[in-house]
């Protein structure tokens, strides 16, 4: 195995595309894990936190720019960004301890396609979107093309996420994330559920993104229960029916952390209660 | 296999080293330079046994390569005392009987100091949550969310006192 820090992008997507098995290390705490189980062994791995652009968060168009290095504690310490996605920022302090989250990315989670990742559906709520870079140049995707099935990705060989970019907080939007798990803290979601809406001056919904994740072999965008609060006020007929969306959006798997009938329960109260948070939110 | 050349900086010293590119940081601290303070508990950064700082920021060294430290500074629990003098923490972590078998207390020392390096008045909730990462399978936790909460009481009161 060889180990390569380049200072640039440029430089990454070259050694990437040079070797066979690749990977990435940002915050490592996916992949030195599986590289200790056997689940990877990579010929090369390339550390991307010597690149400026992976280390910053830079305001673009009224949002973020969130750099592929850049730690979930960081997020957490940038006042700008907790302001305008709280929701996303909750998500991301909620991956493992404070010794992961010094480490831990959000481009990392996204990458590491595991369906239960916090961090995704708050960003597909978000209507956030991955800048690619690889052999062929840049290429701006919705996050939620990336992950294909668990532990898969879209990304084609050479190709590394560089960042994130969160789009400008619409006026009167608020976002939230929330998931289940047994216990207070450190765990991993056996449902997770981000919502992003938006009102107009009236305190109709206008605009609304629900993601769910760990009920499907990857994070679900469900246009259905978006589709229960746009026109409404957001009331509790309109949140049922996004619960009954969210629910019957679900296909899940039974495992030690929960069932299928659990999991398509828990998805509809969870978006519920993610859609409340962010209606809050949106009235500031 | 050739190695990789690695300099940082450890407890302010200037330390060089060549390690594996599978290396992690932890195995470099305990096989290269004799620093075994911090413990592998699991390997997989749950137990935080291994706990180190990383550019001051609290990080799992299991999960580090080696070769990532190139140029950056590095903390570990022998950075703790000032010689024969313990720091807070260590003084308190005795005086509440906060370790038993002791294998978690250089990573609980660690995170904790880490912890009042930015806020020397956390509540005995934020102590919980910061230190989540950290398990310990003798105190059953308080004696050590006390020390803590106690060191930090100290430290503000001299602070105060300067």
């Amino acid at each position: 195995m060889q180990f390569a820090a380049p200072d640039s992008l440029d430089k990454a997507v070259k050694l990437l595309k040079k070797l066979g098995t690749t990977r990435i290390v940002a915050g490592g705490t996916d992949l030195l894990v599986q590289m200790k189980s056997g689940f990877a062994a990579p010929d090369l791995i390339v550390d991307i936190k010597r690149i400026d652009e992976a280390r910053q968060i830079t305001e673009e168009a009224g949002g973020f720019r969130i750099g592929a290095a850049v730690s979930c504690f960081e997020m957490g310490e940038h006042a700008g960004l907790r302001k305008a996605w709280p929701g996303v920022v909750e998500a991301a302090r909620l991956i493992g301890s404070t010794q992961i989250q010094g480490r831990a990315t959000i481009a990392g989670n996204l990458c590491n396609a595991s369906p239960a990742a916090d961090s995704v559906p708050a960003l597909i709520a978000a209507g956030a979107i991955a800048t690619v870079v690889g052999p062929k140049g840049r290429r701006d995707v919705p996050v939620e093309t990336i992950a294909t099935a668990p532990g898969k990705t879209s990304l084609a060989k050479g190709e590394l996420v560089a960042s994130i970019l969160l789009p400008a907080r619409p006026a009167r939007g608020g976002d939230a994330y929330l998931r289940f798990i047994p216990r207070t803290e450190m765990d991993i979601a056996v449902v997770g559920a981000g919502v992003a809406l938006a009102l107009d001056g009236s305190g109709t919904c206008v605009k609304a993104r629900v993601a769910l994740g760990a009920v499907a072999a990857r994070a679900l965008l469900v246009d259905d229960a978006a589709k229960a609060l746009i026109g409404t006020k957001v009331d509790a007929d309109a949140l049922a029916k996004l619960a009954a969306a969210a629910s019957a959006a679900c296909k899940p798997i039974d495992d030690k952390r929960g069932t299928k009938e659990f999991r398509i329960q828990v998805a509809g109260v969870l978006a519920r209660r993610a859609a409340e948070t962010a209606l809050q939110r949106a009235r500031g | 296999m050739a190695g990789i050349h690695v300099t940082t900086t450890i407890n302010g010293d200037t330390v060089e080293y060549v390690c594996q590119p599978d290396e992690t940081l932890l195995d470099v601290l305990r096989d290269r330079l004799g620093l075994t303070g911090a413990k592998e508990g699991c390997g997989t950064g749950d137990c935080g046994a291994c706990s180190v700082t990383l550019d001051g920021r609290l990080v799992c060294s299991c999960l580090v390569l080696g070769a990532e430290a190139e140029g950056r500074a590095i903390a570990t629990v022998e950075g703790l005392a000032d010689g024969e003098t313990l720091h807070p923490l260590q003084r308190k972590f005795l005086e509440h009987a906060a370790l038993q078998c002791g294998v978690c207390t250089p990573g609980f020392l660690v995170a904790a100091k880490a912890l009042l390096d930015r806020n020397l008045n956390p509540t005995e909730s934020e102590v919980r949550y910061w230190l989540a990462g950290n398990l310990c399978r003798c105190t059953g936790y308080d004696k050590i969310v006390r020390a803590v909460l106690d060191t930090a009481a100290e430290m503000r009161e001299s602070r105060n006192a300067a």
